[in-house]
């Protein structure tokens, strides 16, 4: 047989394979294949008024000429290259990292082009037009650098965590500047706004309750019983209370309590609040995952003359945690979209600039567009954090069977 | 008291016990209403081999676990190697350090490799350099004869294999003493000959063992001493071959009865 009628042949076989898949499926017995029918005339009706909506009826230009604000809230003109800094830094690192943890450069080429388009038939200025490729091509590129040079792989798998977290402050920092500094001049957080203010909040309480969350939860299963009252008593006070209501304790109760000539500024009062809010019901989480692990695990570390913080630090924690990955992730998905509740106490995040710009007069009508914009946003963010975790929890299961 | 204070080691209190390395006098231990060990007292010399039988629930295992503190004893004294048992957490962890546990259910780190699992404690606890203590974690699987498994998890192991290498963990720390605490009861019986050929070959090689099991065969192979208990009181003590050939109290007989 020649090449070529094997490739004929296995056509064909495939062609036959995907018959019998959909007869199978699909099309037997009599009843599904009416199911199949009728859902298909529902999908089609309703897909059909979807994209006629987004290709033909919705006007985008309330998007598209608002799109700084979405982005940056008011953030300083002059000031935006800051943002691109740091946005830059983590796209570079959120490529290393993609390549690291065995990611395809060409699939990050393939993810990328979507966005590339989109920015490029959007009418904003050619400087963002410009930045943003350079961003998302930095992106590209340190997938492929990761991806490709092998030696490197190993020491970045242990260097990135460390990045990300002096990255994090290295952006916060970057964006707020420094009093009366000529480079870096002081932008308030009350201009922080927009995606960069939702993601801003969302990671400081994430990178935050972390630590605090585990904390309590050893906390809550120590031995000492101040520190188990204290742990039990905070989880308890907080978990009985709404988001919202810590969030106006934060911006109205904690001035009070202060002294009159401090005062903390509304955006950290907010981060204090969902950081405290996010650790009680991480604590939650961890002492589930406390709670599965078996007694002769503490007690062969025991024996082995390990003490109470190498017991937790290399044989309880690793095991507790990577049972708890996807409620952990879970909640971190949670507290991202939770991040709106502060539209509640004046700040300028995605959604309260959502709702500032369809106020104004001229954008009357446009809800649909810009809710649609927005809730496309956040899920890009929250699928993106999902994914994460699925490959997380595929990447640390090794071993455990 | 045989034993007078001598010194005070990095701060420890240190006593001179002469040849014995484990006493235990008048040792009382309740899990709330139950008294699981009513009065133990024991000696232990040094390169000697303690088989433990009896009845489930004569206080076999809560006796082992004493001795590194794993359970508390209410009442007694209970002396390892020089160094009293007492609430001082640098006491208990500077006996924990002399004396290795082997586990009915091997309790091996799931998350961690064999040699991982083998390196921790000397690398954490005895400060050793990677370098060492995976040399000497290499040797000790050469000698409990899976050396091959090294780079494996516990959960790609079999029974036996798990356990050899619980005891090859145990051994990293280069103890005095080693505890076992039924090592083959939760093993397919195809199995307890590997584990029980690493166990005489330790013995013959001069380790204090205290051991718990039901492998008679065991005792009498290397036994130096076996030890009856029943109901929280050590009933009769006798090398193996006195006590299994001649038992004097019917209790002890009534059980090698049921056993042998």
């Amino acid at each position: 047989m020649t090449p070529k009628s094997i490739a004929m042949q296995t056509r064909r076989q495939l062609l036959r394979d995907f018959l019998t898949w959909l007869k199978e499926n699909l099309f037997s017995p009599w009843y599904n294949a009416l199911i199949t029918i009728v859902s298909a005339a529902v999908i089609y009706v309703a897909l059909k008024g979807i994209l006629h909506w987004v290709f033909y009826g919705a006007k985008w230009g309330v998007v598209t000429t608002n799109l700084r604000l979405f982005a940056v809230g008011p953030y300083p003109t002059d000031q935006l290259w800051r943002v691109w800094l740091a946005l830059g830094l983590a796209l570079v690192l959120g490529g290393l990292s993609w390549g690291a943890w065995g990611g395809r450069s060409l699939v990050a080429l393939i993810l990328v082009i979507p966005f590339l388009v989109v920015f490029w038939l959007a009418p904003i200025t050619p400087a963002a037009k410009r930045n943003w490729t350079v961003v998302l091509f930095l992106f590209v590129l340190s997938s492929a650098v990761a991806e490709f040079v092998r030696p490197l792989r190993k020491p970045l798998q242990k260097i990135l965590p460390f990045a990300w977290l002096v990255a994090f402050f290295v952006t916060l920092v970057l964006l707020h500047g420094f009093k009366g500094s000529q480079r870096l001049p002081l932008v308030e957080t009350g201009l922080w706004g927009g995606l960069l203010l939702t993601i801003l909040l969302a990671v400081v309480a994430i990178v935050l309750s972390f630590p605090i969350g585990v904390l309590l939860a050893l906390g809550r299963r120590s031995s000492l019983p101040i520190v188990k009252l204290f742990s039990i008593f905070y989880i308890e006070l907080i978990r009985g209370v709404p988001l919202v209501t810590v969030l106006f304790m934060a911006q109205i109760m904690l001035p009070l309590f202060l002294p009159p000539n401090l005062r903390i500024d509304k955006v950290l009062r907010a981060m204090a609040g969902m950081t405290l809010f996010a650790a009680a019901y991480l604590a939650e989480n961890v002492r589930g995952g406390l709670q599965a692990i078996p007694k002769g695990q503490y007690e062969a570390a025991q024996a082995l003359g390990l003490n109470y913080y190498q017991t937790m630090r290399y044989i309880i924690l690793p095991q507790a945690l990577r049972a708890v990955i996807p409620a952990i992730v879970g909640q971190f998905i949670s507290l991202f979209k939770d991040t709106s509740l502060v539209a509640i106490v004046g700040l300028l995040d995605l959604l309260s600039i959502a709702l500032s710009v369809i106020a104004q007069p001229q954008w009357i009508g446009l809800q649909r567009e810009v809710f649609a914009f927005i809730g496309v946003i956040y899920w890009i963010f929250c699928y993106a954090m999902s994914y994460a975790s699925r490959r997380l929890e595929v990447k640390l299961g090794v071993g455990v069977r | 008291m045989r034993g007078e204070e001598k010194g005070t080691a990095k701060g420890l209190q240190v006593h001179d016990t002469g040849e014995d390395i484990i006493i235990l006098e008048d040792v009382h231990k309740w899990f709330g209403d139950f008294e699981a060990l009513r009065g133990i007292n024991m000696r232990v010399k040094r390169q000697e081999v303690v088989v433990i039988i009896g009845p489930s629930g004569s206080g076999k295992s809560t006796l082992v676990r004493c001795i590194n503190r794993l359970e508390q004893h209410d009442q007694g004294r209970i002396i390892v190697d020089g160094i009293e048992l007492s609430h001082d957490i640098r006491n208990i962890e500077a006996i924990r350090r002399e004396v290795g546990m082997v586990f009915q259910q091997f309790n091996l780190f799931p998350h961690m490799t064999v040699l991982d699992n083998i390196t921790l404690a000397p690398r954490l606890v005895r400060r050793w350099p990677r370098a060492k203590a995976e040399q000497v974690a290499m040797e000790l699987l050469e000698r409990v004869g899976i050396a091959d498994q090294a780079h494996k998890y516990p959960g790609q192991l079999s029974g036996g294999q798990q356990q050899r290498v619980a005891i090859a963990r145990a051994l990293a720390m280069q103890p005095k003493i080693m505890l076992f605490d039924e090592p083959t009861s939760a093993l397919d019986p195809e199995m307890i000959k590997e584990v029980l050929d690493v166990m005489i070959e330790l013995a013959r090689s001069g380790m204090t063992m205290i051991v718990v099991t039901h492998e008679m065969g065991f005792a009498r192979e290397v036994a130096d001493r076996v030890v009856f208990m029943d109901a929280g009181k050590i009933v009769e003590e006798a090398p193996p071959e006195e006590l299994f050939a001649h038992p004097k109290d019917p209790r002890t007989k009534e059980f090698l009865a049921h056993i042998l």
